[in-house]
């Protein structure tokens, strides 16, 4: 009974968000509930706003309307003090890593450690190690990002995102652009972090495959809006055809092929250069 | 029509860039004062920002006191009055020359640098998973490097005028035969402490506040791709070129207009 309590007892709760940058509206009426303790993957075609989710999550941007409620507290009423109170118990792995470049791989993950706390050395040490032999890269501590292949980056980004233990993590798009050793390694890691450490994870992915095979549920975005959600099984069996575009990876469907344009002969006898 | 439409949007966005300048300047003075405590973060960036310009500064200053070693000698013979080349020679310098070069060669080598760095950082995520972590990097990375640059600027800048001095004396007395207590003397008696030497320096405080301030604002502030980060960089060195050369007209205006 009280595991059936606490998995229905939301992380994060997305309540009638609302967002647009100038013209493009990306949001509109988003609702969502991370659950805690577990894996979700937030899905969705690039350009859908699933960064920007990330974004609102962490604070760095704020919804037009609505809100969002990070441990019960509402992150865009917070105030700057609050906020970074609250981002330390948040890690984030960016798509790029967002490694420091001029520090090695062990003062990259001692960062957050020596920026906010007072540990002594000898401490700092241990605990850097400890996260870096989780992710199997302690013999890596003395070399530049520069000299890190892809997946070692976001090993490194993912030590680092956990090295103060918080009970958030959020993953943009880690499984791009990795060999499949190295995204094999990464999908492994994100499960086992997430139950090693008892924290909750949120993966924005466009990955379909790598995306349900760790998540225990799933949220598809589009249009501004949940499209659709459910368990990694629930979305493979669904007949909804916008879920099923994006899941079977169709070039054609609801999410049209071509980008809007007038009629293609009209286009084609249109006087060259036009407006 | 359309050209009064883009004068005025101009207008417009110089207003607000001007604003998020005057904001971020605020905001990093209060993050100077956070990081004094970490005194080790502003000795590495002295050392990245001050140190790594001594040698372009030095041989700057070494040939730009020989030029005035020898344009002076050659102007002040005529007049039968080599005798105050000493004194023409750190006139120059530390009046002008030396706070002057010093900042537009300040500009060119680390506020080109400062702003390449910050902008990078904020175009590969670096700035944003800092602030992700709860660090702020106004605090962690402009503060530092602003201080660094308002610290070393003058400093270099009387490295310039001393070097360019010894340069001087090297034309003057080594090649054109200039008495050597003549060049010393008639310098001691001509510079004023005041006049000459503290206007100077507060000069170069006010340029290495200005060109600081620029060079880090402009990479905050750039757009986060390689197009944008080259164009940031390049403003920081026009802009702040333009502002020494200006500012400089003004400071002299009120330095010595009653002189």
């Amino acid at each position: 009974m009280s595991q059936h309590d606490k998995s229905h007892d939301p992380l994060i709760e997305i309540r009638d968000v609302g967002f647009a940058f100038g013209d493009h509206r990306v949001y509109d009426g988003l609702n969502m509930n991370i659950p805690r303790g577990k894996v979700t993957a937030i899905m969705g075609p690039s350009g859908c706003g699933k960064s920007t989710l990330l974004n609102f999550i962490g604070g760095r941007l704020t919804p037009d309307n609505g809100d969002i409620r990070v441990n019960d507290v509402s992150v865009p009423s917070l105030n700057r003090r609050d906020l970074y109170a609250l981002r330390r118990q948040m890690g984030m792995m960016f798509q790029s890593s967002a490694l420091l470049t001029d520090l090695n791989v062990f003062e990259n993950v001692a960062f957050p450690i020596r920026e906010h706390t007072e540990l002594p050395d000898e401490l700092v040490k241990n605990l850097v190690l400890s996260k870096l032999q989780m992710v199997g890269l302690r013999g890596a501590r003395q070399l530049m990002p520069a000299e890190l292949s892809g997946g070692m980056t976001r090993r490194v980004a993912l030590a680092r995102a956990i090295a103060l233990d918080p009970m958030l993590v959020m993953y943009d798009e880690p499984f791009t652009g990795l060999d499949p050793i190295s995204l094999g390694v990464i999908v492994k890691l994100i499960r086992e972090v997430n139950d090693a450490l008892n924290m909750t994870s949120v993966v924005v992915t466009h990955d379909v495959a790598e995306g349900c095979s760790i998540a225990d549920y799933v949220y598809l975005l589009g249009h501004g809006r949940v499209i659709g959600e459910g368990t990694p099984e629930q979305m493979n069996a669904t007949q909804f055809p916008e879920v099923r575009q994006f899941m079977d990876g169709l070039p054609d469907g609801p999410v049209a092929y071509h980008y809007p344009a007038r009629d293609y002969k009209e286009d084609l006898f249109q006087e060259w250069p036009d407006d | 029509m359309t050209s009064i439409r883009g004068l005025g949007r101009w207008v417009i966005n110089s207003v607000l860039r001007l604003g998020r300048a005057t904001v971020f300047l605020t905001a990093t003075l209060l993050g100077v004062v956070l990081i004094l405590r970490r005194f080790r973060l502003i000795v590495q960036q002295v050392f990245a920002v001050g140190v790594l310009t001594v040698l372009i500064i030095v041989v700057s200053g070494l040939f730009v006191g020989m030029v005035l070693g020898l344009q002076g000698y050659n102007t002040l013979v005529d007049f039968g009055a080599e005798s105050s080349l000493g004194l023409v020679v750190a006139l120059s310098l530390t009046r002008e020359l030396g706070p002057v070069l010093t900042a537009l060669l300040f500009a060119g080598r680390a506020g080109s640098a400062l702003t390449a760095e910050i902008g990078l950082m904020k175009a590969t995520s670096q700035l944003a998973g800092m602030e992700m972590m709860a660090v702020d990097p106004i605090e962690r990375v402009m503060a530092p490097r602003f201080l660094a640059g308002f610290v070393a600027m003058p400093l270099l800048a009387a490295m310039f005028t001393a070097i360019g001095v010894l340069g001087g004396y090297l034309i003057g007395v080594g090649l054109l035969g200039v008495d050597s207590g003549v060049y010393w003397t008639s310098m001691q008696e001509g510079v004023d402490v005041y006049d000459d030497i503290l206007n100077g320096v507060m000069k170069s405080v006010v340029f290495g506040f200005v060109v600081t301030w620029i060079a880090v604002f402009e990479g905050y502030d750039a757009v986060p791709t390689s197009e944008g980060v080259s164009r940031a960089t390049t403003r920081t060195v026009v802009i702040a070129s333009l502002a020494v050369l200006g500012l400089d007209f003004i400071l002299t205006s009120l330095m010595f207009s009653e002189v």
